[in-house]
């Protein structure tokens, strides 16, 4: 008889366990999937902190929306299956907004748009035309719409896939790739102005891709409530001027895209 | 349930990935067991001077995870000028050279251990049948010592090899495409990671069985005379 009270007691303290992640699941706790290689936008200090204007901004929508919420860092490649696969809520990861990635998450409105360029030694390459860069190898993030790009209408360079943003840049400045394709904002401020990046200028112009509107905040396709949420956070910071006062503190240019 | 129509297209990508960890797996063990041999004959050397620099090296190597290793060539050695100005760049600027050498390099380390404790386990019987014959040094080597403790080492350079071939799926690191990476590129880009995944653990099982399989062949061949026999029966 006491065994069986033990043998029920446990089998209720078994089920609690079992229950118990369902009942944490229901806390508005907001999980931000984010990256940590793509600086100034996600970078993780030498502490560990994570920092940059990607986490400057889910730390305001945060707060505007009243949620609590935790970082998880991802690879930028897994991104979206992780997001599908509930890991995460939503993705601030500098994610670009095109019609494949709609294909399998919604986005927010924008909050930011900066363009790509090509980055090359000085005056290595006349332009950064398909035939100037043929047989060239070209340096890009694996798995991202630049690279998509390159794949579309440089099939006669060789493009060489790098798992991180950083990793373009550090591939480029050792010589293993002839030009890097990147975030034109990352190469600038995380490459170009550093003393790694002496010598190697943009080369051509700014390019855009993808669906041209520009960086958005992706969350899972049945999770409209959340979308909207964000769209009327992001909506806030920009008319109270904070986001405005974020962007300052990394950029001397507008990048709001609007 | 599961997408049989994802997995015949993509069957081509993971055919690539094979070959690729095929042929990394290949040079490496080839690079290893060729660099093994002398390093074991050191290593169990009476002379400390030829001793102990192998031992320092195993230790190093085995002491650190390959991954690191990995990081270090491709990586590390990359941020020195006087090596990006060398004539072993062209080398290093290669990821398969880098990730062939860290292969190697790491493989040669347990290979050594493996050779060196086989050959320190000969029966002391067979060597001295060899020096009453008057055999020198070289010749009980060649003739005795490393075909014997070869045989008998087959069994854990077998799980060495299972290890390497399992280790090729780091190479991703240094953007080189090989099996596990074509997982990976197959999961993100059709977010079906059972599928991408089951299929790459069912080739990675199959390699891994061809060469547990093959090891045994070699066994069955090599070490016949160390099976248990049976014994003749006294009643006959």
């Amino acid at each position: 008889m006491l065994k069986r009270t033990f043998l029920s007691a446990a089998g209720a303290a078994a089920l609690a366990l079992i229950l118990a992640p369902s009942a944490i699941a229901q806390a508005p706790k907001l999980r931000i999937g984010v990256e940590g290689n793509y600086p100034p936008f996600s970078m993780i200090a030498p502490d560990g902190k994570l920092g940059g204007f990607d986490i400057d901004i889910a730390n305001a929508l945060c707060a505007e929306m009243k949620a609590e919420c935790v970082f998880v860092q991802q690879e930028f490649d897994g991104m979206i299956p992780a997001l599908n696969a509930k890991k995460f809520d939503m993705i601030v990861a500098s994610m670009t907004i095109t019609e494949a990635r709609k294909k399998s998450v919604d986005f927010s409105d924008p909050y930011y748009d900066v363009p790509s360029r090509f980055v090359a030694k000085a005056g290595a390459f006349a332009d950064h035309s398909p035939a100037s860069l043929k047989g060239k190898k070209i340096v890009v993030l694996r798995n991202s719409p630049r690279a998509a790009y390159l794949a579309e209408n440089y099939k006669d360079s060789e493009v060489v896939l790098a798992g991180k943003e950083t990793e373009v840049y550090m591939e480029l400045a050792v010589g293993r790739a002839d030009v890097a394709f990147g975030s034109s904002v990352v190469s600038a401020e995380a490459f170009l102005k550093k003393p790694e990046g002496k010598g190697f200028a943009q080369l051509g112009p700014a390019i855009r891709i993808g669906a041209g509107s520009g960086v958005g905040i992706a969350v899972r396709k049945d999770d409209e409530a959340l979308r909207t949420r964000i769209n009327a956070a992001l909506a806030a910071l920009k008319a109270s001027g904070r986001y405005k006062a974020l962007a300052d503190k990394y950029f001397d240019f507008d990048i709001s895209g609007s | 349930m599961i997408d049989w129509a994802l997995l015949a297209e993509s069957w081509p990508l993971y055919l690539n990935g094979l070959k690729v960890s095929l042929i990394l797996m290949a040079i490496s063990v080839s690079a290893s067991f060729l660099l093994s041999v002398p390093l074991a004959i050191a290593r169990v050397s009476p002379n400390p001077w030829l001793s102990k620099p192998v031992f320092l090296y195993t230790y190093v190597i085995r002491g650190t995870p390959l991954l690191v290793q990995l990081y270090m060539i491709y990586f590390g050695l990359a941020q020195f000028e006087w090596l990006r100005e060398s004539i072993a760049w062209p080398l290093f600027r290669n990821a398969w050279f880098c990730a062939w050498l860290a292969f190697a390099l790491n493989s040669t380390a347990y290979t050594t251990e493996i050779l060196a404790g086989a050959l320190r386990q000969t029966p002391s019987g067979e060597l001295e049948a060899a020096r009453s014959l008057g055999m020198s040094t070289a010749t009980i080597y060649g003739r005795i010592l490393l075909p014997s403790a070869i045989r008998r080492a087959l069994p854990q350079y077998g799980n060495e090899l299972v290890m390497v071939m399992h280790a090729t799926s780091i190479a991703s690191a240094v953007t080189i495409v090989e099996l596990t990476r074509t997982a990976r590129d197959v999961y993100y880009n059709h977010l079906a990671p059972f599928e991408a995944f089951g299929l790459v653990a069912v080739f990675y099982f199959v390699i891994t069985f061809a060469l547990v399989g093959l090891v045994k062949l070699l066994e069955g061949r090599f070490l016949r005379h160390l099976r248990p026999m049976s014994i003749p029966s006294k009643a006959a």
